[in-house]
């Protein structure tokens, strides 16, 4: 089995990227517990976000990376009965403090779901919509805002000539950096992808994978994937999650070289998972 | 065992065939019995509008089109002077205004109940709102007669005549006396009789919106009411706009309950205090003691009712077509 590792390394698997000094850490999560009802789903959580920073969240279908991801923007309080304890600093701010006002937290920390979801309206107001809710600028501005949020998502060469057309209209891919452009128009300083290419093709992927590089340059990054050829082209540091509790959390080349837990080993290594 | 296959062999073609024979029969059987359900839709369809044509055949020749914009309905006159005008209006009329009132709060009541209600209260409401639904229109009559009017006559109407007395257009609309037997009032008892309609459907379909969009839109930041407002009303525009007709259909047509509290005046007045009447209250109260040319003149009426209901609900279908062709699907 070890030979797996091999040639995963060998098709390309290994990041590109040298690996980055440590950067200044933008999120922070200590002591972290987070529970649907009962049933305990993150066992004490810690770890660093670095700023401008891609990381990555690995680990088998219900271990808690999705779980963890939306506590990043509390997307849990929309649902009554689930609940996290400990400390989750953006910054300065305390996440999970009760009295936070959860737009503004959301307006910092943008998301892009596992599937594409544009909203019911044209390619333009999708994009305009967001800014619109926190912002009031002219029509003129809202168009440069647009088609730069637009360029931002590598979109902008596609749909400038159907700006009015439904955001429904357009392919998966599309629709996903569609998603992806709505995200940036807000000017977040954190952006959470979960699964952000499951339902999409190969070349679309990678159209969203080098997207994501370039969002690093300016944003910090969460990355949650069954991936693992993706965690390892797209993001700085990886962690590994098994049942609920974060077993490794590491640069990334050392991940998928020299895991220094065995759960880590045999899941890149496809034993399990 | 060669024995046994070869016999299973021999056997396996002609049971199959003749199993599959009696399938057939079943399918031909089915396939009529499903055939003719659906054909006698159209036969009772196309049945109804014959009789109601023939019925009103008479007073059709007799009144020809200025029926439609002739005020005055005097059937024991000599001769007889049969006009459609104060039933068409005051059916429009207590339809508008139920609608305007019902749409906003079956709405309100649909997005309380599927965005903001707590747990424990969802069901009471929900359930009350299937309850209103199963009330009798009989019922929403004589609480209308009893209840609703005299309550309405001393209190609202008085206000709302003093308030606007003398604003121009307003106060004409508003304008006194106060009545127990008013178009207001049926307009009032209509919109709580739909309201069950538009807030059931409205919560059905506000419910297949699918989670994650939602989130998203939450993710950019978007408070409850831009939520709905941008997100879960245009994705299901379709099937509230679709609750609506429906709501509007029963209004249009409700007997029972307008018999009893509209006043049934065929004189039109600009006021919706005043007492007026509808189409189906008009036949309601009048077929039993009519005969001759006024029955046939209430056919007519009846038609008529079958043709507004037609002509709004296609009004319908149209503004959805070009609601979906704005939102560029």
């Amino acid at each position: 089995m070890s030979d797996l590792s091999v040639s995963m390394s060998a098709a390309g698997g290994l990041p590109q990227t040298p690996v980055l000094p440590e950067a200044p850490p933008k999120v922070t999560v200590r002591n972290l517990n987070f529970y649907y009802g009962e049933h305990h789903a993150l066992k004490n959580i810690n770890l660093t976000l670095g700023t401008n920073r891609v990381t990555a969240f690995i680990g088998p279908s219900g271990c808690g990376k999705s779980t963890l991801l939306r506590v990043f923007n509390r997307m849990y309080d929309l649902y009554p009965g689930q609940r996290a304890t400990g400390q989750l600093m953006l910054d300065q701010t305390n996440v999970l403090d009760s009295k936070l006002d959860l737009n503004l937290l959301r307006a910092r920390v943008g998301m892009v779901f596992q599937k594409p979801t544009p909203f019911p309206m044209t390619i333009y107001e999708n994009i305009a919509f967001g800014i619109r809710l926190y912002e009031k600028i002219s029509k003129s501005e809202m168009d440069v805002r647009v088609e730069k949020a637009l360029r931002g998502g590598a979109l902008w060469n596609e749909v400038k000539d159907k700006l009015n057309a439904s955001g429904l209209s357009l392919s998966g891919g599309q629709q996903q950096r569609l998603c992806i452009a709505r995200t940036v128009a807000v000017r977040p300083e954190v952006i959470l992808f979960d699964e952000p290419c499951s339902a999409l093709d190969p070349i679309s992927t990678a159209k969203v994978e080098e997207l994501i590089q370039e969002l690093s340059e300016n944003y910090t990054i969460a990355i949650v994937t069954h991936n693992m050829q993706q965690a390892a082209r797209v993001s700085d540091k990886t962690a590994f999650m098994y049942l609920g509790e974060l077993i490794e959390f590491d640069d990334t080349s050392r991940i998928f070289t020299s895991p220094s837990d065995r759960r880590t080993q045999d899941y890149i290594t496809g034993r399990f998972g | 065992m060669a024995v046994q296959s070869d016999i299973v062999d021999d056997a396996g073609p002609y049971d199959r065939a003749k199993a599959l024979g009696a399938f057939k029969l079943g399918d031909v059987t089915f396939y009529w019995i499903t055939r003719l359900s659906a054909i006698s839709v159209l036969l009772i369809l196309g049945g109804i509008i014959l009789s109601l044509i023939v019925g009103a055949f008479p007073a059709m020749k007799e009144f020809g089109v200025s029926f439609l914009w002739t005020q005055r309905w005097a059937p024991s006159a000599d001769p007889p002077v049969l006009g459609a005008l104060g039933p068409i209006y005051g059916t429009l009329v207590t339809s508008f205004i139920a609608m305007l009132i019902a749409i906003p709060v079956g709405l309100g009541i649909a997005i309380f109940l599927t965005e903001l209600c707590p747990q424990w209260l969802r069901r009471p409401i929900g359930m009350a709102i299937e309850l209103l639904a199963g009330i009798p229109s009989i019922i929403y009559g004589m609480w209308g007669f009893f209840v609703l009017g005299p309550f309405l006559a001393n209190t609202f109407q008085p206000f709302m005549i003093n308030i606007f007395d003398g604003v121009p257009v307003l106060g004409a609309i508003f304008a006194g006396p106060p009545s127990y037997l008013s178009l207001f009032n049926a307009a009032l008892i209509l919109a709580i009789m739909v309201l069950p309609f538009i807030t059931s459907i409205s919560v059905d379909v506000f419910k297949t919106v699918p989670p994650v969009l939602k989130e998203a839109a939450y993710g950019v930041g978007c408070t409850t009411w831009e939520v709905v407002r941008s997100v879960v009303i245009p994705y299901t525009r379709v099937g509230v706009i679709g609750g609506v007709m429906l709501a509007l259909g029963r209004a249009l047509g409700e007997t029972m309950a307008v018999t009893f509290i509209i006043g049934n005046s065929f004189r039109i007045s600009g006021s919706i205090f005043a007492p007026g009447t509808t189409i189906s209250a008009a036949i309601a109260s009048e077929f039993a003691e009519s005969d001759g040319l006024h029955q046939s003149g209430l056919i007519l009426l009846g038609l008529l009712l079958f043709v507004l209901t037609f002509f709004v609900l296609a009004a319908a279908r149209l503004m959805l077509m070009r609601l979906e062709k704005k939102a560029g699907n």
